[in-house]
């Protein structure tokens, strides 16, 4: 139906993957969430605070009470402390949430990160303009940059974040290392000199300890690298790697370390001030990630035991103490499978997955950040600092974007499952946002709280189901997949874990038997209460209606390849399903206007999404059955070529061409804009191709019918 | 299909595309069988009802047997294979099950020139099948042309079957929905054919205005039988399978020595995309059908009748706080009006018509608060939302159609103004334009205008403004109702003069808003576009009851 862009015909009905069990639950509430300071309003710290960033973590920053809901739970720091607010935002945000819901909103340049948010002068511009006292950066841009944190100083404008030392120590690769060993930190244990001899090799690995990982010293890219679990392997791997790696880089130079098999990644969140005191706030474990972005993080890990983590929380503090820590930071571990911890980085920032942390410990982050940037002490002891239950963090974000596809669309329905308890969203767009393409692909990061993992996980699996998103492509399916895989349930994972479980990537949900049968008979029920809303003509009639009278239907619904036959029969409310050779009873309130759609079927909650878009995930097509076997006479159609050839629509000016030759377009990327009427016409490639030949440039005139571009 | 026109290649005059081939068996090129008289022994069993010694029952069994297989397996077999059903299961398929009510299955042709008198080339109904039904419980009625009898060609008694179930639409006020799947005339009967022709023209006509008639082609359809289809209110197509011209690639070859296939001259893509002759297209016979289903649910049965209310489940107090965002700030900035008329719509379900031809306007009908309405609406994505000449014909049409149906009109206005350029004057946009503006002007159902940013000159006035009896006229905070855009304005107003920059400014503060339309009241009111769903169902509750007369007159005269 979207083909042609018709209504959501009724004889076609598209249902999103988001399809489980909702069994009633019982959700004990807990108050334990809420933060565990109070916030002490007379301990004055700034007036006006600018916030140089944009999405979720501004808002985050600043939090309006409607993005939040946790029970008891409040987070908007700045204005829960009573700080003005000051966003700064690109051309193209001037209307995000994050700029809409700051006191004071400054423009910083143009959509591009490099002439906006990474524009040191225009936001140095703002902070004079709006005389914000300090700057929090939120993470990623100017987040860790030492540069950043200079300039403010040297005006006498806090950072909300540490000192520049600190940024700068932590943020070289090799010298943080050296500083940990340093710190007594564990660290990868390897031979930092090169390798000269097979003999020298095998005797370093020995004094390592297998496994060892044998790589180029100007390797890159896995080019080689050998893992070697004996003697043998480590003369073996030395020959190929030399070969290997004089071959690829020029350089037969090796260096051995410590191979850590089926690594976790588990990383402590510390806090420190400005008088010498550093706290460890436990662990967030961070292990399922996909292109070493992380997907799902939880807190606490299954995985650490109390002196496990205690060493780990005491390693962490150890370093941050060293490096004059101040602020929030978080230390990052690999953890093997025998609960050795080596040291990887460390983050001088606020982490994306603070709020588990913050269910867990009752800590604001946020607001301990400011007021360490102020200088007051911390006012928890190391003993004070709790683990109370369970918190899990999904990040939901468009999978196209995050691949460098552009989004196509905006969020034409978005609703976010604050209607369930114990759920926190932190999100920076809402109904009718643009996921722009110049920035990070995330939509929002959905938390969930339980006393237990289970009651976390369940809650998760709710919210999951209850999360509307329309007009952006999303990973709900997948998140929903991987916190209800068995291995994941029973915390066996790793950073491997999503190459092991979808080696081929994710294919979207795989219905059981008994899961289908229940999503055909949920398809046939909508299909026929939409099918009697028809003939609900209301008014008095000139000519009378003649409804059907009908309590048995025949249809056939159609699931990917598959056809399905069956009896329908209606009695009250209560639909019966005879499919596949099983017998399916479903009942619910049929508003044919949600998106959500809660059933009850064969006795048990569903929560069901009717979608229109054809990116998500059962398409299922419900016929007559009458219809059905006309169908089979239907011509099989051949896809049609979409056409390889850019015109102009209308005569204009070109005002940009985005593309160049041997660029890969995506279905609905800009290829150029013009300018005609007084109107930027954005042009967009209809399908995936790769450019051919433009035959256009910036600032020529162009006809109707002009050929623009050429794909392949 | 290729059968009926390879033969009418031939010879001359205007109503070529209207032969068809009687004795054209042979096999063409798309493997299509050309319609033919059947010849011996296939179906001679069936035809035994000439026989004196069966009783009148037995005779009134055998012809309706006969009936129901039209032409006979092999032609069923041969309509199937070009992915075609045939005209009975086109009807059962259309209307609810069971409600079809035929009339005229003993109707034969009257011809006994060439050997048709004969019994082996008489077939009990003819090649139509004609009748009443209901959809969703609603009254139609229905002709369905039989491509297995003689290639559904129009004989006199084919005309007189489509003809009386016409009269019977106009005198109960019901609509008539058309499945054209015809070779053209029946060469055999001659002018017979001709007249029959020109007697459903002239119902048409008659019919016009009076009940929705609807026509969806799913086969050929040439020559003078194009104007049937042409003359109705809607004009769907089959794509792959149906075509529409007044003349075949074989004539066009030969009169202009232009090389083109049937799909390119006549086909869905070009009669959606490029002529405008075809309203919506649909991917094959089953789809197109049950698409004719929902959309027959947004038409009233008649003149007489108000416009449907379906039970609704989308609250029509329903904010949509995502539309306070969606006017871009740079006014030279594009969107997506269908954003906007979705997220107003009941249940986001927009049936558009002609959604692939002048896509600088948007048309097409919607409920809100489950009544039906017309949508129009400038399309700022494509050309600039301007009105040019197809633009202004499409609106024109879909605005008639809805006055005529006493169908609310609830107007989207973002137009920079009428496309300039001499295509555009020597294709005679003034007298198009007028169309628009003569439509919009004269129509009297409930007029809702909703201004979301441009309304610039004479486009202003036409697109529904309240000089044009506009009822409930509003405007977005983001609308500028002015002359023209800031630029050209100031140059005009202060040519050679310096400070132009400042002049410019000056021009934006004074008219790039809406209040100079708000002080004079020619929008009642400037309001929050959240807002915008809910003020149109209450608007809508209250116009129900409109009355409104034109003066008397025999008939407009629309500049055509």
């Amino acid at each position: 139906m979207a083909a042609h862009g018709l209504p959501p015909s009724l004889s076609r009905l598209l249902f999103a993957v988001k399809y489980g069990s909702l069994q009633s639950r019982c959700c004990a509430l807990h108050s334990k969430a809420q933060y565990s300071t109070v916030h002490n309003p007379g301990e004055k710290t700034f007036d006006k605070i600018l916030i140089a960033n944009r999405g979720e973590i501004a808002c985050r920053v600043r939090l309006l009470d409607t993005l939040i809901n946790f029970e008891h739970m409040n987070s908007h720091t700045c204005k829960k402390m009573g700080i003005q607010t000051v966003a700064v935002h690109s051309d193209v945000d001037s209307s995000a949430v994050h700029a809409k819901m700051a006191d004071e909103a400054v423009c910083v340049g143009p959509a591009p990160t490099s002439k906006s948010y990474l524009n040191m002068d225009a936001i140095m511009d703002a902070i004079r303009a709006t005389g914000a006292q300090a700057v929090h950066p939120g993470y990623g841009f100017l987040s860790e940059n030492k540069e950043f944190a200079k300039r403010l100083a040297a005006e006498g404008v806090a950072f909300i974040g540490p000192d520049t030392h600190a940024i700068q120590a932590m943020g070289d690769k090799i010298e943080s290392k050296l500083i940990a060993k340093a710190a007594k930190v564990n660290t990868i244990p390897g031979f930092d000199g090169v390798v000269e001899t097979v003999e020298e090799a095998v005797k370093i690995a020995q004094e390592i300890g297998y496994p060892v990982m044998i790589k180029a010293s100007a390797g890159g890219g896995g080019k080689g690298m050998r893992i070697s679990w004996n003697d043998e392997e480590t003369r073996e791997g030395f020959r190929f790697s030399s070969q290997e790696a004089a071959s690829s880089f020029g350089d037969d130079r090796l260096l051995i370390e410590k191979y850590i098999d089926n690594p976790r990644h588990i990383e402590i969140q510390v806090l420190a001030d400005k008088h010498g005191n550093a706290l460890w706030l436990n662990e967030r474990e961070c292990s399922i990630q996909r292109r070493n972005q992380k997907v799902v993080e939880e807190a606490p890990s299954t995985f650490l035991d109390p002196e496990t983590r205690r060493l780990m929380g005491e390693q962490a503090v150890q370093l941050a103490k060293a490096v004059q820590y101040s602020s929030a930071g978080t230390v990052e571990f690999l953890v093997d499978s025998k609960k050795n911890f080596y040291f990887l980085e460390m983050n001088t920032r606020l982490q994306v997955e603070h709020p588990i942390t913050e269910c867990i410990t009752g800590l604001d982050l946020v607001e301990q950040m400011i007021r360490v940037a102020k200088g007051y002490q911390l006012h928890h002891k190391q003993e004070d600092i709790p683990i109370n239950g369970w918190a899990i963090e999904s990040r939901v974000y468009d999978p196209y974007k995050s691949f460098g596809l552009p989004s196509i669309g905006r969020l034409s329905q978005y609703q976010e499952p604050l209607n369930l308890s114990n759920v926190r969203v932190d999100s920076g767009i809402q109904e009718g946002s643009d996921i722009s393409i110049y920035y990070d692909p995330m939509i929002s990061k959905l938390v969930t709280y339980g006393a237990t993992r289970a009651e976390a996980l369940a809650k998760m699996e709710d919210a999951l189901d209850n999360y509307v998103i329309r007009g952006v492509t999303h990973n709900i399916p997948l998140l929903r997949e991987i916190i209800t895989h068995p291995r994941f349930i029973s915390g066996d994972i790793s950073t491997n874990f999503l190459p092991e479980v979808y080696p081929d990537g994710f294919k979207g949900h795989q219905l059981e038997a008994d899961k289908r049968r229940e999503l055909l008979a949920s398809a046939a029920a909508l299909y026929i209460t939409a099918q009697l809303r028809s003939q609900k003509v209301l008014g008095g009639l000139r000519v009378s209606s003649a409804p059907v009278e009908c309590n048995h239907w025949e249809l056939c619904v159609e699931l990917g390849d598959g056809r399905h036959a069956m009896e329908v029969t209606k009695s009250g409310d209560v639909f019966t399903v005879e499919v596949d050779g099983g017998t399916v009873e479903v009942s619910g309130q049929w508003n044919l206007a949600s998106p959500l759609l809660p059933l009850t079927i064969n006795g048990s909650h569903r929560m069901l999404q009717v979608t229109t878009h054809t990116h998500t995930h059962f398409q299922l097509r419900v016929l007559s059955k009458l219809a059905a076997e006309l169908n089979s006479y239907m011509p099989e159609k051949v896809p049609e070529d979409t056409s390889s050839i850019l015109r102009s629509p209308m005569p204009g000016t070109i005002v940009a061409v985005s593309v160049k030759p041997g660029d890969t377009v995506a279905a609905g990327q800009e290829i150029c804009v013009i300018e005609a009427m007084k109107m930027q016409n954005s042009l967009t490639a209809v399908k995936q191709a790769k450019v051919k030949s433009v035959h256009c440039k910036p600032g020529e005139t162009v006809g109707e019918g002009d050929l623009l571009v050429e794909l392949e | 299909m290729a059968a009926a026109f390879s033969v009418a290649r031939s010879s001359c005059g205007l109503i070529n595309g209207l032969r068809t081939s009687l004795r054209g068996l042979a096999p063409l090129k798309h493997g299509a069988v050309a319609a033919s008289v059947p010849g011996t022994g296939l179906h001679r069993g069936c035809r035994r009802y000439s026989v004196g010694h069966l009783s009148v029952k037995e005779r009134v069994d055998e012809k309706r047997r006969a009936a129901l297989v039209g032409g006979g397996q092999s032609r069923i077999d041969a309509q199937h294979k070009r992915g075609k059903l045939t005209a009975r299961e086109r009807v059962q398929l259309l209307l609810d099950p069971e409600s079809f009510v035929e009339t005229d299955m003993f109707v034969e042709h009257r011809c006994s020139d060439f050997a048709m008198e004969q019994d082996r080339n008489k077939f009990p109904g003819d090649s139509v099948v004609t009748g009443r039904g209901r959809i969703n419980g609603r009254l139609v009625y229905v002709f369905s042309q039989d491509f297995t009898v003689f290639g559904g060609s129009l004989s006199g008694a084919h005309a007189q079957k489509i003809c009386k179930i016409m009269d019977q639409a106009m005198t109960v006020g019901a609509p008539v929905i058309g499945l054209n799947d015809s070779g053209g005339a029946r060469i055999q009967e001659g002018v017979e054919s001709l007249a029959g022709y020109a007697d459903i023209f002239l119902r048409n006509v008659l019919a016009s205005g009076v009940v929705p008639q609807i026509s969806l082609i799913m086969g050929p359809c040439a020559g003078g039988a194009v104007y049937s289809p042409a003359l109705t209110d809607f004009t769907f197509m089959v794509k792959d399978t149906s075509y529409l011209f007044i003349t075949g690639p074989d004539v066009v070859k030969s009169v202009t020595n232009e090389d083109v296939t049937q799909e390119e001259l006549g086909g869905a893509k070009t009669h959606t995309s490029v002529s405008g002759v075809a309203h919506h297209a649909f991917e094959n016979d089953v789809e197109a059908l049950l698409n004719l289903r929902e959309f027959f649910n947004f038409l009233p049965l008649s003149n007489q009748d108000p416009a449907p209310i379906r039970e609704c489940h989308d609250p029509s107090d329903r904010l949509v706080p995502s539309l306070d965002t969606i006017v871009p700030f740079e006014s030279t900035k594009a969107y997506d009006m269908l954003d906007i008329i979705q997220s107003i719509v009941d249940e986001r379900d927009f049936f558009e018509i002609m959604p692939n031809y002048a896509k600088n306007i948007v048309v097409g009908f919607a409920r809100m608060n489950g009544r039906t309405v017309g949508i129009v609406g400038n399309q700022p994505k494509v050309a600039s939302g301007c009105l040019d000449i197809n633009s202004s014909v499409k609106g024109a049409r879909f605005v008639r159609f809805c006055d005529a149906f006493n169908i609310p009109i609830i107007t989207f206005v973002d137009v920079p103004g009428f496309l300039p350029g001499t295509a555009q004057e020597y294709g005679g946009i003034i007298r198009h334009g007028a169309k628009l503006l003569f439509a919009f002007a004269e129509a009297t159902v409930p007029k809702i205008t909703i201004i979301t940013r441009k309304a610039y000159g004479g486009a202003y006035d036409v697109m529904s403004s309240k000089h044009l009896r506009g009822d409930v006229n509003y405007a977005w905070p983001s609308a500028e109702v002015a002359v023209m855009g800031a630029k050209g304005a100031v140059q005009i107003i202060f040519r050679g003069k310096e400070n132009q920059a400042e002049a410019e400014a000056e021009y934006v503060e004074k008219f790039a808003n809406p209040f100079p339309a708000a002080v004079r009241g020619f929008v009642d009111d400037i309001i929050e576009p959240s807002t915008t769903r809910k003020k149109i169902c209450r608007d809508l509750e209250v116009l129900a009851s409109k009355k409104q007369v034109n003066p008397w007159k025999k008939h407009a005269n629309i500049p055509l």
